[in-house]
């Protein structure tokens, strides 16, 4: 029998996780020519990594518990455990452990969850979490073998990995989501995106990267390279349909092909105090849940469903949506299911991915450090959500609180 | 290297894009120098190239008096800002006219990076050397990536002087007493500057992480840009400073260069004239200066010289790398001090185990003990890691048992030079190990092939001939005698190379290379002095040839008994052109110190006048009537030094005469300047007249006489 002197466990009770900060890389198109063809993947998480570093200064190295990043396809530049190589190229101590994670387009939002409970259990303190994904070099799906037995058991459609597909399915089981609502989405996406990036509230975000190609030298990037300004909806209605012969998703409606890369730091709220470090949003509840993979854009549906209800909270009481816009009809099939409007002013105000770009494993932060913008200029909202819809049927959505909210504001 | 053409420039170019400064400050044009080439090709700057630069940057200058940019920065390829200007290029020029365009054409394009009209930066990425740190130098703001380990200007240790700007600004930039180190005394103990040396010392500004490098320089720029940040900048020294400092290097120079190349004194002069001219005037003297310069021999022989180090490391006459024998554990015999050298250096860089065998435990404990204490004062310098450290302690044992060299790959004899007893041990050895390991001596001076000639495998034995201290010094003699089977010559080739030493073929001949010619410059001195010429006289005899030391320091480096014992078996080989000196038998049996201290670090040890009456008293024949003078030496030295490389050469002991001359770079230190010997026998005429033909080509260390 053991000494009964011997002292139970200290099983921690759960405590506040918050968002301290986000940064991003700028956005690049995935193309031969694009801005990143030159650079590597992990060089465009480091730089997220330090920048956050040097941005906190009163953050001392050795405190971050673990880095958490993500990647859809892990190998090559992307490979090699990036959470702990990148916190080695990034100039962290050798103390600070980190590890790689994937759940494709929701990676860099899983990192944050899953270190935001490790928070939350008092297992870490703060930690840093985000993702990356050079499209231009990592393909989506490349390399990819997918089990025979999804196709001879039929336990997925054979077009289920084509995520065009699966958002022309949505346009076929919603007659409602037209493709002219879809094309006036995609229009709206850039012009909000160039609104805001006239108002100044894109760049503060943004991290420079060193570009080199030897056939032009040196250059920096320091503005995003995907969006195309001036889109119109005459523009938009003649492209092609490369899903489907006479489909409905065109470039203009999808999130195009992207290099980037997304990182941000979490802290447990009393840690946070203690090193001074600012608080721009409270984690109130994640949820993630499944869809039929045909259909993957509508997993956010049932994962906010799940999010709302564990944090008790309904539609109603959410202020602002950050949503990652894979495709127009993912986010107006989203939009239906919670009765809110195509225009309303709460969704994207700084435009989305259909815009601005998806590096797949990224974006989840991108979503996060945009979101805690907004909260900033909306003492009046108390609470917004992230969410994304995830290849193979998924969904993943985080619900926080905003701490600048007052309830003098609110009653305004 | 040869007399035709050099290779076509490799042309850098100067690249440029714009990049957007934070915070509304404008646009920064962000030059990039690269040659379009892979690390492995360094960034080089001829006259193409610096054409390029010259157009590019005009270009920016009437941007920025357009007002479109608000800055300009200069940076380089991965790794490398730029290293230097194209040596090649430089020695094949011909005429005077050339020399000075080389000049002008650098400076008109440099200045331009002073004179842009908007701040402009340099942002040290990689190794920037002379030409290529004068870039940098030439701009109003450095920064510098913390990795750097390489930023020197070495061009008086190659025969010209820092004529892109850098004899001018230098001493301006970081004061008068710096820019001698940086200028003279670095260039001559080959040390460039680590970017954190850099910063101390006000060579450039700031020292940024090299992950983010750019990205941080650009913000450090428009910090700069903004007025957020102030580069405080050092007065101009005094003019008594400036003429005391000057004065003291041009005393330095003069006990340790004589006159045996002009480009440090050149240098030296630009940068006493720097405080008071303008750039117009200093620029001008610049180009004069570089113009005298390239037309020197000396610059020539510098420019050959460099061409052979680095080329060192693809050996002349090696066999087929494939055949070397894979070495996984290694005996040395004998424990005494240059064992535990060789046995350090074998665990340091092959990482496998080492054994050391001696005939007493006591000086096995010894030999251990004394490689212990090296690794201890390594690893407290923080040359040495603990983990390394305690690696290598660990790698190497010793016994008193032959028996313990039966499983090794490889065993090196270092034991007293005595052939009988060289013979000996292999003999013994045989008996040991396996019939294919190999048996290497490191004999200085006797013959490897009576070494093996009773063995039962002398095909396995080879020579591998290390110069003391193992660590510091570069080159390997590896010696083919002859029954040395390809497979052991390769064996050695690979060692030596995995060692980091620049192995070179030398066939059996007694001495080699290196202590062949040594020994010999040490007979006829000392030869000199048995006729009459003062030791004083003698000693200061080859001061113009500027050779890294004195004769009779050299004798003390390398140990009197040691010095007299190679002569003399040099001279039962080779014949009486080494000659008997009763006054040297004397010192070294009496163990007479024969030079007195340095008078400061880095000066020479001159003889000990007391030597004169050991000579005096010793002198078996009576003195010659008018004995040599200094000069009188200095041609006796000369003309047996060529008539002994012309029987090397006839020898075969080695094919060709820049093997000679790599050999007394590497082994014995002699300078660039003379092209290790045999340029500066060329080009004094001593091989036409003693051989009655050049040793190399005309053109080819020298400046072309037709």
């Amino acid at each position: 029998m053991p000494s009964t002197s011997r002292p139970d466990a200290r099983v921690p009770a759960a405590r506040r996780v918050v968002f301290v900060d986000g940064v991003r890389t700028p956005f690049g198109r995935a193309r031969k020519d694009g801005l990143y063809a030159h650079t590597r993947a992990d060089d465009l998480a480091v730089r997220t990594v330090r920048e956050l570093l040097r941005r906190h200064p009163r953050l001392p190295p050795e405190r971050v518990d673990d880095v958490a990043l993500a990647a859809t396809t892990q190998q090559g530049d992307q490979g090699l455990t990036l959470g702990r190589t990148v916190a080695m190229l990034s100039g962290l101590p050798t103390t600070v452990p980190g590890f790689a994670i994937d759940r494709m387009c929701a990676g860099a939002m899983t990192a944050v969850t899953t270190t935001a409970a490790a928070i939350g259990f008092g297992a870490q303190d703060v930690t840093i979490a985000g993702g990356v994904e050079h499209m231009g070099r990592h393909p989506m799906g490349f390399d990819a073998d997918p089990n025979p037995r999804f196709l001879a058991e039929r336990i997925v459609a054979a077009d289920a990995l084509n995520m065009g597909v699966t958002a022309e399915n949505l346009h076929d089981r919603f007659p409602a989501l037209t493709k002219e609502r879809a094309d006036a989405y995609g229009a709206a996406s850039q012009a909000k995106y160039a609104a805001a990036l006239a108002a100044g509230k894109i760049d503060p975000d943004l991290v420079p990267v060193a570009l080199r190609d030897p056939a032009n030298g040196w250059g920096l990037a320091t503005a995003d390279e995907p969006p195309r300004p001036g889109t119109t909806l005459e523009g938009l209605a003649g492209l092609a349909t490369p899903f489907r012969a006479g489909g409905r998703v065109t470039a203009g409606t999808s999130a195009p092909l992207t290099d980037g890369a997304a990182a941000c730091l979490l802290a447990a709220e009393d840690v946070a105090e203690e090193l001074g470090l600012p608080v721009r949003m409270r984690l109130v509840s994640f949820a993630y849940a499944g869809v039929e993979p045909e259909v993957m854009g509508l997993g956010p549906v049932p994962s906010t469903q799940k999010a709302l209800a564990r944090a008790g909270l309904t539609i109603d009481d959410i202020g602002l949506f950050e949503l990652n816009e894979a495709f127009a009809v993912q986010v107006l099939s989203f939009l239906d299911a919670f009765g809110i409007a195509d225009d309303d002013p709460r969704v994207n105000p700084y435009g989305g991915a259909i815009a601005v770009g998806h590096p797949l494993a990224s974006s989840g932060v991108r979503l996060m450090t945009q979101l805690a913008r907004q909260f900033a200029e909306h003492p009046e909202v108390r609470y917004g959500l992230t969410a994304m819809c995830v290849g193979l049927g998924q969904g993943g959505t985080v619900i926080w609180e905003n701490p600048h909210f007052t309830a003098e504001e609110a009653a305004r | 290297m040869s007399t035709s053409e050099p290779r076509p420039e490799r042309v850098t170019h100067a690249l440029v894009r714009d990049v957007r400064l934070p915070g509304g400050l404008g646009t920064l044009a962000l030059v990039t120098l690269d040659n379009g080439l892979d690390h492995t090709k360094p960034t080089t700057l001829g006259p193409q190239g610096i054409a390029e630069l010259t157009a590019t940057l005009r270009s920016l200058q009437e941007r920025a008096a357009a007002g479109e940019i608000a800055a300009v920065a200069v940076t380089g390829k991965p790794y490398y800002l730029a290293a230097g200007a194209d040596l090649l290029q430089v020695a094949g020029v011909r005429t005077r006219e050339a020399a000075l365009a080389l000049g002008r054409g650098g400076h008109e394009a440099y200045r331009m990076l002073g004179e842009m009209g908007v701040p402009t930066f340099a942002f040290v990425n990689g190794a920037a050397l002379g030409g290529g740190f004068e870039v940098a130098l030439n701009c109003d703001y450095r920064t510098a990536a913390a990795d750097v380990r390489a930023l020197a200007l070495p061009e008086t240790g190659l025969g010209l002087v820092p004529g892109w700007g850098g004899a001018y600004l230098v001493p301006r930039l970081v004061g008068i007493e710096k820019a001698v180190e940086v200028v003279l005394t670095r260039p001559a103990a080959n040390t460039p500057y680590t970017a954190a040396q850099a910063a101390q010392i006000g060579l450039v500004d700031v020292v940024l992480d090299p992950a983010d490098f750019l990205e941080e320089s650009v913000r450090w720029a428009a910090g700069v840009l903004r007025g957020d940040v102030v580069v405080e900048r050092r007065p101009l020294d005094d003019a008594a400073t400036w003429e005391a400092v000057v004065e003291a290097a041009r005393t330095r120079l003069d006990a340790v260069v004589h006159g045996s190349r002009p480009a440090p004194g050149r240098a030296l002069d630009l940068m006493a004239a720097a405080r008071d001219a303008d750039r117009d005037a200093a620029f001008a003297a610049e180009d004069e200066a570089l113009a005298d310069l390239i037309l020197s021999d000396e610059m020539r022989a510098s420019v050959y010289a460099f061409g052979l180090v680095q080329g060192g490391k693809k050996p002349t006459g090696a066999p087929d790398p494939s055949l070397a024998r894979p070495v996984t554990r290694v005996g040395v015999v004998g424990a005494g001090l240059m064992a535990g050298q060789i046995a350090l250096l074998f665990a340091q860089r092959l990482g496998v185990p080492v054994v050391m065998r001696d005939l007493d435990q006591e000086r096995v404990d010894h030999g251990l003990a004394a490689v212990r204490s090296t690794v201890e004062r390594l690893v407290s310098s923080g040359r040495m890691t603990s983990d390394a450290g305690a690696r290598i302690t660990t790698q190497i044992t010793g016994s008193t048992d032959l028996a313990v060299f039966a499983g090794c790959d490889l065993v090196i004899e270092a034991v007293t030079e005595v052939l009988e007893l060289k013979k000996r041990v292999f003999a013994e050895l045989e008996d040991v190990v396996a019939p294919d390991t190999i048996l290497a001596t490191n004999t200085s001076a006797l013959s490897v092939t009576r070494m093996a000639a009773d063995l039962r495998h002398p095909e396995r034995v080879v020579g591998l001939h290390f110069f003391n201290p193992v660590a510091a010094m570069p080159l390997v003699e590896v010696v083919q005698a002859q029954a040395t089977s390809d497979e052991a010559l390769a064996t050695g080739f690979a060692v030596a190379a995995k060692l980091r030493k620049t192995p070179v073929l030398v066939k059996d001949r007694p001495g080699f290379v290196v202590n062949r010619l040594l020994v010999l410059l040490l007979g006829i001195i000392v030869d000199a002095v048995e006729h009459g010429t003062p030791v004083e006289v003698a000693d200061r005899a080859l001061d113009p040839l500027g050779l890294p030391m004195p004769p009779f320091e050299l004798f003390d480096l390398v140990g009197p008994a040691v010095g007299l014992h190679v002569l003399t078996s040099l001279r039962e080989d080779l014949g009486d052109r080494f000659p008997r000196s009763p006054g040297l038998e004397k010192l070294v049996a009496d163990g007479t110190t024969v030079v007195t201290p340095a008078p400061a670090k880095g000066l020479p040890k001159r003889v000990d006048p007391a030597v004169q009456a050991v000579f005096d008293a010793a002198r078996e024949t009576p003195p010659a009537d008018e004995p040599l003078d200094e000069a009188g030496v200095l041609d006796a030295v000369l003309t047996a030094l060529t008539v002994e490389i012309g029987h090397m050469l006839d020898e075969g002991v080695v094919t060709t005469p820049q093997q000679i001359d790599l050999c007394m770079i590497l082994g014995a230190g002699w300078g660039f300047h003379l092209g290790g010997i045999t340029p500066y026998l060329d080009r004094t005429g001593y091989s036409e007249r003693v051989l009655g033909r050049r040793l190399l080509p005309d053109g080819v260390a020298n400046v072309p006489t037709t």
